[in-house]
């Protein structure tokens, strides 16, 4: 039997596994989707926001990572509104810490930066928060500084799915989350 | 054709993106030739003049002379463009935006200070609570976000401005 199904993107019929997310199945048609959490190897958990799309017959826009493809859907990747929202998300993230591109060690080797710039963001629309976030210096070799998490939770699940240390998890809520080490301890208090 | 009216204007930055205005080499003179630059850190001109067409903003606003400059800025210039990461994003001046003005006065001019220890307060600006973008004070026209922008960039928004078309900066210019 035949387990292919298809799908199409963009108008494009293009055939599919049972199973696969939309995200992985258009990245591997040479879809461009943006996306800032996901990463090949670990789970998918739909935390950017940015693999928002539009699926025929759904009225509400679905993350593409977390969408499971069935067969004769269609979805839309590429469409005003979602180049819109997209760019609305990534301000709210740049509003949401202090990312000072300008002095991060991280400059011009950033999804968050290169996306900014794919996407033609040139500014961001809301008020700055300015929070003060903690930054751990304790551990030998390396150091923790909040201000440029997006909470994307890459390190958490690279921590537990690859590794299986389970070192790092998210605490509070909302604006107030924070990455934290060992149920909350200093990172050179860690085993690891 | 009479000539263009275009200011500068540095508030709270390094100059750095004046530098890379300069950077723009021989394209300078072609600029000259269809625009007089009538105020900022290039000229000799102590009051912002009326009826300016572009104003570029280098540097966050950040105490109190800063907002006062740019509201009569906005005022008086048609196109308003913010140049430069300090501009579009408070940048590298937002860094003491988690700390209260006082305390950081007292880091930098009290403990961090061989001698004199108290923070200047003669013929110097009060600071804002936080170093802020331009477009949260006043309407903003065009960003050029760079640390700074490369002199291409600077010459295309220059250039397209000049022949009244608005840059289209898309893919073109990046944070950092």
């Amino acid at each position: 039997m035949n387990n292919k199904i298809s799908i199409r993107i963009d108008g494009e019929l293009i055939p599919a596994t049972p199973g696969a997310s939309l995200l992985e199945t258009a990245l591997a048609h040479g879809k461009f989707i943006p996306s800032l959490c996901h990463m090949k190897g670990l789970s998918s958990v739909g935390a950017c926001r940015l693999c928002l799309v539009e699926v025929a017959g759904v009225n509400r826009l679905l993350p593409a990572c977390t969408t499971p493809v069935q067969d004769g859907m269609s979805v839309t990747t590429q469409s005003d509104k979602l180049r819109r929202y997209r760019k609305i998300t990534l301000e709210l993230l740049f509003a949401e810490r202090n990312h000072v591109c300008a002095v991060c060690v991280s400059n011009s080797h950033c999804d968050l930066q290169s996306l900014a710039q794919r996407l033609g963001v040139t500014s961001v629309r809301y008020p700055y928060t300015f929070p003060k976030v903690p930054v751990d210096l304790t551990h030998k070799k390396f150091a923790l500084d909040q201000n440029r998490c997006i909470l994307c939770t890459r390190c958490v699940r690279v921590c537990a799915e690859v590794e299986g240390a389970h070192v790092w998890a998210v605490s509070s809520r909302g604006v107030g989350s924070r990455l934290v080490c060992e149920l909350n301890r200093a990172w050179a208090d860690s085993r690891y | 054709m009479s000539k263009a009216k275009v200011a500068t204007v540095w508030l709270d930055g390094c100059s750095g993106c004046h530098m890379s205005l300069l950077d723009i080499d021989e394209l300078l003179i072609d600029v000259l030739r269809k625009a007089d630059i009538v105020y900022g850190p290039l000229v000799d001109a102590q009051e912002f003049p009326d009826n300016v067409d572009v104003t570029l903003v280098e540097g966050a606003v950040s105490s109190q002379d800063d907002l006062r400059l740019v509201q009569k800025i906005r005022q008086r210039t048609k196109l308003l463009v913010s140049l430069g990461d300090c501009a579009v994003t408070s940048n590298v001046p937002s860094m003491r935006n988690p700390l209260q003005p006082k305390v950081l006065l007292q880091r930098a001019y009290v403990e961090g200070a061989d001698v004199n220890h108290r923070p200047p307060t003669d013929g110097v600006p009060a600071l804002l609570r936080h170093a802020v973008p331009v477009h949260e004070v006043v309407k903003v026209d065009l960003h050029v976000p760079g640390c700074p922008p490369k002199a291409d960039a600077i010459a295309f928004v220059v250039t397209e401005l000049l022949e009244s078309r608005k840059p289209d900066l898309a893919g073109k210019v990046k944070f950092g």
